[in-house]
């Protein structure tokens, strides 16, 4: 199908092109246009994550997710957690992987069957069922609410672990598919017993597939919720504290932490295709070496050196810093001019209610009105678009923090009750 | 410390499926053996049970006088070389060569040390640091039987391990093995489909059909004398000829071919019943052992139309009709700088010698 998508793209007219220049435009917005906005808002100053209007580009939310302590508490109990899961399902996986490999081929479609099915089971009923297991042992043990069995840390672990185990085996199974059993007859006929050929044969062979069910299984810990929600009792993971947050008023800070992750996630994927590319070298390599074209090299230099390697990092430490330098020199003065140019805003927007009033009760006082509108268009220097500060006047915390008047960064509860209607209504009337 | 094997009436069974019946073999110590037989005759199984991957259903399985019921192919004194060679792709050369000491806990300078010394054996000197990957195909190999060797095993089980290699390496490797196994003197058990494997190195051969040993012996026996209709036809090119046993006589079979009456040296069977008169028969001539003779001076003729021959170089070969058979008849003669006075089509008179072929009971023949 790709082969004749090529065709069409080849022989096709400029018509053709251009649509599927846009279908392919559209699809990759489609895919990472919320990942990029929602990376852009974490550097906005604005107090609600949002691109427009832009205020200052600031590191600030990342300061205030650093000293959000109920999200740094749920992001180390996350990782506890999957490091929980990655211990304990890696080994239930590889040895149902191994399992599958050694057993009857008459039982192994059933067998396939049953241990793949908590994959296939709603996460919800995962988490309630684990509670309820639990609870019923711990019952049966006579065990106070105290014991593990009601601890939230060890709920998540096994809960989770029931179908990330089956995911890991997954891992395994492909990996093993790949191996020729006639190694580990090698082995044992050469005088190995069973667990020296596992360790000296099996398991240097399954060492990438144990780093990929490892990292896997740390990933699909890290982002659960639904299993997490009902397992986690009383404590809190980065999900359900995002959950929360959500549900109680969101500011940039959880786009900070998005970017965090992806700036982790790209470095990973970066640093993976580099080893990769390498590993294909050096296979490329022996080859020749084999055929006898060139000579056997000596070992290879070390990853940190490879010229690849090094410009990653460098990226990642130039643009590190670039935010970092762009994010904090400056960004105070620009958010005095932005509080200033809003204020003004406001007040001259004050200013024509109260005209509006004044024309609605009486006689209209001509002129003023026009006076007042002559004087606006002296713009601070701050305001980097004119839009954006005519936009700014239908943010309510614009008002609100006029009256406050204290710095966005300050609390982010004071601008919970941001939607309600009474704010504004109050303001107006102070301003009146 | 090399070790005799012994097969003691072994059966195995796979279900339904029978793939060694009653097996009775001894091995001497020392000795270079093959088990020669198409793909599926079972000889792959058996040297599993030998190794023991696989332990028989009924017998026993001697190493070196010792039953070895119950004992694990990692406490048996047995080195296999699997037919895909199973190196381990992830060590080093001398790491491969020198795994069974590493099990064993042997330290790794005297390991080195080993390595070298086994390294040169194979002739890949200051090979030990490559990866397997790096190796060509008969540097594999011979790893392969360096790193059995480390074991120190008293027979070495080879799974046609020549199978993978093109003709020529092929070749090499054969005289290569046979002076390897001279040089260590432990007992090789050589398991191969190719006769020409199995003729050249061994010093006995057994040949299997369907988990049967039809005959054991060394190569010109089985060549000259099969024992067998199978053998005879597995073994080499042999021509055929049906017919019944009209007389017998101590050394000479009379078998009716209705071409007339062939007289052929019996086959040895071994006790398994020989040949009575009224009895099939088969008559297997080799294409070296048929000759022109149209003065009738052998004491077999037969009368045959030519209908093919082919110029091999040092060879003719020429292909005749015969009455009553849609086979054709070879015959081989050497290119000695006389030219074919035949043409296709003549009618001629073959002759061969009485002691040159060999007369079986009607069995089972080998695949063409």
């Amino acid at each position: 199908m790709i082969a004749a998508l090529r065709e069409a793209v080849v022989r096709g007219g400029l018509l053709t092109r251009i649509g599927l220049a846009l279908f392919a435009a559209c699809f990759f917005v489609y895919l990472f246009g919320p990942l990029v906005l929602m990376g852009i808002t974490a550097f906005n100053s604005s107090a609600f994550p949002r691109v427009s209007p832009w205020e200052c580009f600031s590191v600030e939310w990342f300061e205030v997710l650093r000293n959000d302590q109920t999200l740094v508490e749920g992001l180390r109990n996350s990782v506890f957690i999957g490091i929980g899961v990655v211990a304990l399902a890696v080994p239930i996986g590889l040895a149902g992987a191994l399992m599958l490999m050694q057993i009857n081929q008459r039982v192994r479609p059933w067998y396939y069957t049953v241990v793949i099915s908590p994959i296939l089971v709603p996460g919800v009923v995962l988490g309630i069922s684990t509670l309820v297991f639990w609870d019923r042992v711990g019952i049966m043990f006579n065990a106070s609410h105290e014991t593990f069995f009601y601890n939230g840390f060890f709920l998540t672990i096994v809960g989770q672990a029931t179908f990330i185990s089956a995911y890991s085996m997954l891992v395994f199974i492909s990996r093993l598919q790949r191996f020729d059993p006639a190694l580990e007859e090698a082995a044992l006929d050469l005088g190995a017993t069973h667990v020296q050929t596992f360790r000296k044969v099996l398991l240097p062979f399954l060492k990438p597939a144990i780093a990929s069910a490892a990292v896997l299984a740390f990933l699909a810990s890290f982002e659960n919720y639904n299993t997490t929600v009902f397992t986690i009792v009383s404590e809190s993971t980065l999900t359900t504290v995002l959950a929360s947050k959500v549900r109680y008023g969101i500011n940039p800070s959880i786009s900070a932490l998005a970017v965090i992750i992806v700036v982790v996630t790209l470095l990973g994927a970066a640093v993976f295709e580099v080893v990769k590319r390498r590993e294909q070298k050096a296979a490329r390599e022996s080859e020749k070496v084999a055929r006898g074209e060139v000579p056997a090299r000596a070992r290879r230099k070390p990853l940190l050196l490879d010229p690849a390697m090094f410009l990653i990092l460098a990226v990642f430490v130039a643009g590190l810093g670039t935010v970092y330098f762009a994010g904090t020199v400056g960004v105070e003065e620009c958010k005095a001019a932005v509080k200033e140019e809003k204020q003004r805003v406001a007040q001259e927007r004050v200013r024509k209610l109260q005209q509006q009033r004044m024309f609605q009760r009486a006689a209209p006082v001509a002129g003023e009105g026009e006076g007042e509108g002559g004087s606006a268009p002296a713009a601070p220097q701050a305001q980097r678009e004119d839009s954006s500060g005519f936009e700014s006047i239908f943010a309510p915390q614009n008002l609100k923090e006029q009256v406050e008047s204290g710095p966005p960064a300050a609390g982010t509860e004071s601008f919970q009750g941001i939607f309600a209607p009474e704010n504004l209504e109050s303001q107006s009337g102070a301003g009146q | 410390m090399s070790a005799e094997v012994t097969l003691e009436n072994v059966w195995i069974r796979f279900g339904d499926f029978v793939a060694a019946r009653a097996v009775d073999i001894n091995i001497r110590q020392g000795e270079f053996f093959s088990f020669l037989g198409p793909s599926g005759c079972g000889k792959t199984t058996l040297l599993r049970a030998v190794s023991g991957f696989l332990s028989p259903s009924e017998g026993r399985v001697l190493i070196g006088g010792k039953d070895m019921a119950g004992i694990g192919p990692n406490k048996r004194p047995t080195a296999l070389i699997f037919q895909n060679l199973a190196l381990f792709p992830l060590m080093t050369v001398w790491e491969n060569i020198t795994f069974a000491l590493e099990v064993r806990g042997v330290s790794a300078a005297r390991r080195r040390k080993r390595a070298d010394e086994l390294l040169e054996l194979i002739a890949l000197p200051g090979q030990g640091e490559k990866m397997v990957d790096e190796l060509s195909g008969g540097q594999r190999q011979r790893v392969a039987i360096a790193r059995a060797l480390a074991a120190e095993p008293g027979v070495l089980l080879l799974d046609e391990p020549l199978s993978a290699l093109d003709l020529k390496l092929r070749q090499h490797m054969r005289t290569e093995l046979r002076d390897i196994q001279q040089r260590v003197g432990i007992t090789f058990i050589y398991i191969t489909h190719d006769q020409g494997e199995a003729l050249t190195m061994s010093d006995n051969v057994a040949v299997m059909r369907e988990g049967v040993i039809e005959q054991v012996a060394d190569g010109n026996t089985i060549y000259d004398r099969p024992a067998t209709a199978f053998v005879a036809s597995f073994v080499g090119e042999n021509n055929l000829l049906r017919g019944t046993v009209s007389a017998v006589s101590r050394a000479a079979v009379t078998v009716d071919t209705g071409l007339g009456a062939i007289r052929a040296r019996a086959a040895d069977s071994g006790g398994k019943g020989s040949l009575a008169v009224g009895d099939d028969a088969y008559v297997f001539i080799r294409p070296e052992s048929l000759k022109f003779d149209e003065e009738k001076k052998m004491d077999n003729n037969i009368s045959a139309q030519i209908h093919q021959q082919e110029f091999e170089g040092s060879f003719w070969q020429v292909f005749f009709s015969i009455k009553g058979s849609e086979r054709k008849l070879k015959l081989s003669m050497v290119n000695d700088g006389s030219a074919m006075s035949h043409q296709p089509g003549q009618r001629v008179t073959l002759g061969f010698a009485p002691e040159l072929a060999v007369a079986t009971p009607a069995g089972p023949l080998a695949a063409e």
